[in-house]
Order: structure tokens, then sequence, then C-alpha cells
């Protein structure tokens, strides 16, 4: 069952006004998955996600659900629903009868879609909302209702378009949560559109980070985190060092990284190279270091505050340091060198 | 119950400060208001109900001087003979004139707002508002020459073979030159209110399974109502009001509320009985924009 194809996207590709926007995307998104597509504006996120939906068709290549060859059909008859990024609530309904659009135009009858409409907003916890409208309602509040006009009509695929990204940090951050469960809870397969890549940390089962229009890498947050295939994976995932050496690229994660004094006797089997401290942020939980090394290569180097950093908390810009990290921290970057 | 002090009441705190500010900016926004306000009262408001009341007075037959005595008499008077003929023609012809320019100008105003690109969308625009610019009687003149018996309408007819239509000088000339002149004021309106509504609503429409019938019936529709009620108050009380293109075009069944009211005041010299008359068409407006906003169409707004 978890092996079930969702979704099937092969050999999709897509072009406005002669710029390609996608070339050549393949990506299976398995049953029940919480799927996310992470990349920065412009990447082709947004351009999958509506031809998924049937808002796009793409110039070559198939799109399937659950097996289903759904490419030339329009989005009416498609089994996915879709909470927008800015939420489309039609103003002129109120929330129950937004909620229950769905189900309307699918012909349901009416005490069956007014208790499923009921129960829609029960699980997104909007009891006793469903008179009013939609401008009476504040962002998270009509984040919930866009995702209960869509889970209402039980689709096998959920499409989320950044459906965050109006919020306030708090909210998006208890809405993730609440995200999670709801997909738990009716366990069908969320495909999830974001720039944000804690976000799509937090969520996702699996990410495939985009990127002008290729997929660079898919696996789940930890391989995507600790494994990046590309320079550019390991720089758009959290922070991350890239050097050059013995002709391999390498990505150094800063928090791998030790910072030691020039006296002092490094760690059993660790690499060590002098470096000058060039600057030093205080964060609270973590200090940050920015060092040069000896070859001009500029790192980041991040130390816990847990108090067993030891002298990396004293340095200063200017100070002579050791930068120590264990060979198996430096990873090397598929394909393409910088 | 509680008894405490509203802070607010205390001067000199953060409260008073606001509100004298507040009080501050009314003043400036009577100020800045007064003027049109004024001219509203004066000039608009202040004409209307001179009308009102003169409707309720009434002409000395034998003197032909204005009795300044209020009495229904008018409003009797149009309640007999040719006048609910008169009023139920304007009103017929107004609703047809509406209707008519709200079936052309809806989907006219969809491409233009929806479906065309930068370019041709400001080609269009310029193409419904040119005509604005041509005088009224120049267009209707050019309707006469079309319809006319010798026109190009019963000339192109001849040509097909068909009967000839001979249009000009009827009724139905009336509408055809009342739904062209007025067409522009329904397009403009329809066009504003659809091309506001976000694209994003009508995705939303279709992937929760409604077909297009269901988009534009459900969400499109709605959304464009205060839109199509605009334009059919320009249509509808732009048709109840004008006399000159019965005069021009219509035939000797054609006679309007407009041309009722024109002749009592000029030929007639009864103004009492004018000013009854044109209360008529006020109260229509009134009467259909109170259903309107019961069905509601402002709501949207």
């Amino acid at each position: 069952m978890a092996n079930d194809s969702a979704i099937a996207i092969r050999g999709v590709a897509k072009s406005f006004a002669g710029t390609t926007v996608l070339h050549d995307i393949n990506l299976e998104i398995f049953d029940g998955e919480f799927f996310t597509m992470l990349g920065p504006s412009g990447s082709g996120k947004t351009t999958l996600l509506r031809m998924v939906a049937g808002f796009e068709t793409p110039d070559r290549g198939t799109i399937s659900l659950h097996g289903d060859d759904v490419t030339q059909r329009s989005a009416h008859v498609r089994p996915v629903n879709t909470v927008f990024q800015d939420y489309a609530l039609f103003p002129h309904m109120d929330v129950v009868t937004n909620v229950e659009y769905g189900l309307r135009v699918a012909g349901v009858k009416k005490e069956d879609r007014r208790r499923r409409a009921s129960e829609a907003l029960a699980m997104v916890q909007l009891e006793g909302f469903a008179k009013r409208r939609p401008a009476q309602l504040s962002g998270g509040q009509r984040q919930r209702v866009a995702l209960a006009r869509a889970i209402v009509n039980e689709p096998s695929v959920l499409l989320l378009d950044e459906p965050l990204g109006a919020l306030d940090l708090k909210l998006r951050q208890e809405m993730q949560t609440e995200l999670k469960v709801i997909q738990r809870r009716i366990g069908i397969t969320f495909l999830y559109v974001t720039h944000d890549q804690e976000e799509a940390m937090a969520m996702s089962d699996r990410i495939a980070i985009m990127n002008a229009g290729v997929i660079e890498q898919v696996g789940s947050p930890k391989e995507i985190y600790e494994l990046p295939a590309s320079p550019f994976v390991a720089s758009f995932i959290g922070t991350s060092n890239v050097i050059v050496r013995n002709g391999r690229t390498q990505s150094l994660r800063p928090e791998r990284l030790r910072l030691l004094l020039p006296a002092s006797s490094p760690p059993e089997g660790t690499i060590t190279e002098p470096a000058t401290v060039a600057d030093v942020v205080y964060l609270g939980p973590v200090i940050r270091v920015y060092v040069r090394l000896a070859n001009g290569d500029d790192l980041v180097v991040v130390q816990s505050n847990d108090g067993l950093a030891g002298p990396s908390f004293s340095v200063a810009a200017g100070d002579a340091v050791l930068v120590a990290w264990r060979p198996q921290d430096a990873f090397d970057l598929e394909s393409e060198l910088v | 119950m509680t008894t405490s002090v509203d802070p607010s009441t205390k001067s000199g705190g953060p409260r008073a400060l606001h509100s004298s500010a507040l009080a501050r900016s009314r003043w400036r926004t009577a100020f800045l208001l007064s003027p049109p306000l004024l001219w509203f009262l004066v000039i608009y408001l202040s004409s209307l109900v001179l009308m009102l009341i003169t409707s309720f007075w009434s002409v000395n037959n034998f003197t032909s001087q204005i009795t300044h005595q209020l009495t229904g008499s008018n409003f009797a008077q149009i309640s007999a003979g040719a006048y609910p003929t008169i009023i139920l023609r304007t009103f017929l012809l107004a609703a047809l004139v509406t209707v008519t320019d709200a079936v052309v100008a809806f989907p006219f105003a969809y491409v233009m707002a929806r479906l065309a690109g930068k370019r041709a969308q400001r080609l269009l625009l310029g193409a419904v508002l040119l005509p604005l610019w041509a005088s009224y009687l120049a267009k209707v003149y050019a309707w006469i020459s079309i319809l006319e018996k010798g026109g190009a309408l019963n000339w192109t007819f001849s040509k097909l073979g068909l009967p000839d239509p001979n249009l000009g000088f009827t009724n139905g000339a009336m509408w055809i030159a009342f739904c062209y002149i007025w067409l522009p004021y329904m397009i403009v309106p329809i066009y504003g209110a659809l091309e506001r509504i976000p694209s994003s609503l009508l995705d939303a429409s279709a992937d929760l399974g409604g077909s297009s019938w269901s988009t534009f019936r459900r969400v499109l529709l709605p959304l464009a109502l205060p839109g199509l009620l605009a334009g059919s108050i320009f249509t509808f009380s732009l048709t109840l009001g004008d006399y000159v293109t019965p005069l021009l075009i219509g035939g000797s069944n054609s006679t309007l509320i407009g041309n009722a009211i024109y002749e009592n005041l000029l030929n007639g010299g009864n103004l009492p009985l004018a000013a009854a008359l044109s209360i008529v068409p006020i109260v229509i407006m009134v009467v259909y924009l109170t259903i309107a906003k019961r069905l509601g169409a402002f709501e949207a707004l």
C-alpha cells in the first residue's frame, strides 16, 4: 500500500513565451506521502503543481494519478483538490457554503453535504464559524476554511501551493504541526509547494529540491541535509561551506566544524587547517564565527552555546585559530564543479 | 456592575491627545466636503424636492396660471387615458434594451477582461469608448440611414433576395438605436467587475469540480452582478428619460414618457402635470434598486 504510486510525472517539460520553466521532470510520489517541492521562486515548482491540478498542460510528457493518465483531462474532472496561496475563498458565500461548494457541484444532497461540511470544519477547528463571510475572518481562519473546502471532497491527492506563506511565524509553525496531524489522520497524499526550507524539513516525508526548472535532488529531509547531491542543494538547505580539496568539491556543514586555539592538539582523526577569525556573531543558543583559511576560503562555523565549546567563545576578529573537522563530514558534491 | 473611572475621561492622557487629533481630522473632512455637499443639497436635491412639490400643484384651466394648492389631480390624470400605455411602453422598452445590452455586453466584457492580451484589451476598450465621442444625434441619424426604406438594411436584404424588413420609424428601430447608443454604458461597468475577479477563484471553482457552467453561474455571474447592475441602471434610466430618439426614429406609436413630459412642458404649458410624469421614472428606478438590493446584488461590492 505504502508504495503505490499516487502521482507519476514522466518527462514533463513546459515553456512560457519561449522561456523554458520545466526541463524533463520525472517524479514519483507515493500514496499517503507528505511530499514537498522546495525551491526558490522561479524554480518551476508552482507550475508543476498547477499541472497536477490541471490548470496548465505540459508541452511534453505525462502526468498520472493512481495509474490513470490525466495529462489531457481538465481540472474539474481530476480527483485532486488544491489549497491556494491566496486561499481563493468565494467572497460572496459564507464559510459553510464555501466548504460545501465541491459537494454541491457534484450533486450531493443538502443534509449530506451540510453534515460533511461541518465535519470538515470541525477537523480544522472552525465550528461556529459556518455563517461568517470570508472577509470577517483572520488570515489563519481563512487558511483553515480553504483547507476544509479541499479535504471535504476526499480527494486522492491534496495540492497545497505555499498555503502558509501569508501567515506570521508563530501561526505558521502551529499550522505546520496541524497540517501534519490532519494528513496522518485522513491518510491522503499531500503535495506541498514552498520556498521555506524549514517548513519543508518540519513536515515532509520526502522533499524534491527544484532549481531553474530541474529537480536537483529527491530524498528525506535527513538525506537532503546530510548528503546534498549538488552545490545548489548544499547551499539552499541550511548554510553550507563549499570547499575544493584535491580537485574535489566538498560540502562542510557549519555545525560540524570546531574552532581550536592554535597551540592545542586537535582531537584524534580530525583534519585541521589554520585560519583567522573575520567576524563573530552572538545569537544566543549558538555563536556564528566567520573565518578565513590560509588559502583564502571563507568558512562559517556555528558553535553550540552549551558551555563545552571552550576557547571558541572567547575568540574575536583577528585571532588566529585552528578549524577542525572529521573527514567523513566533508562529503563530495555530485556533478558539476562550481 | 463596576464603578471604575474610565481613564479616557481624564484630560491630558494619550487618549485625549488621540481624540483631539481625531476631532481635528473630522473638522478638516467637513471643511473639504462642504462645497460639494452644498452643491449636492442646493442644486441637486432641492430641485428634486421642488419638482415633487410642483407635481401636486395644478393649472387653472381659464387663466393658465399655476394654482399653488396641493392636489392629487395630476396623478389621477396620468393613471387614465393614453398615459398608462405610454408609461408601460417606456418601461417595457427600457427593460428590453437593458436585457439586450446585458446579453451583448457580458461576453464582450468577458473577452476584454479575461481573455484578451494587454494590447487587444486596450484596443477593444478604445473601440467601446470611441462612439461616445460622436454626437448622440449623429448616431441616431446614422441608424435612420440604415433602417429607413432606401437604407442599407433594406438594400442588403433585397440583394439577398429577402423581403424588406422596413424597420425605419417603428418601435423596433427605437429598440435597435437605444441598444446601440447605451451599449458602452453596459460594457464598461461589467468589464470593471470582471477584471477585478481574481483568476484563482475561477481556478478554485474548477478545482472543486465545477464545470464551466457551474463556475459561470455560481462564481463569475454573482461577482459580476454589481457591474451588471451598475450598467443596467445606466441603460434603464437613460432609456426611461429619453425623448429625442423616439422623435427621430420612432413611429406614430412610439411616444415615451419623455415625449409626454416635453409635450406638457412646451406645448401644453402644464408644468405640474409634467412634474408628475417625471416622478414616474424616478419611482420605477427606486423600486428597481430596492428589488436589486433585496436580491443581494450589492453584497459582492
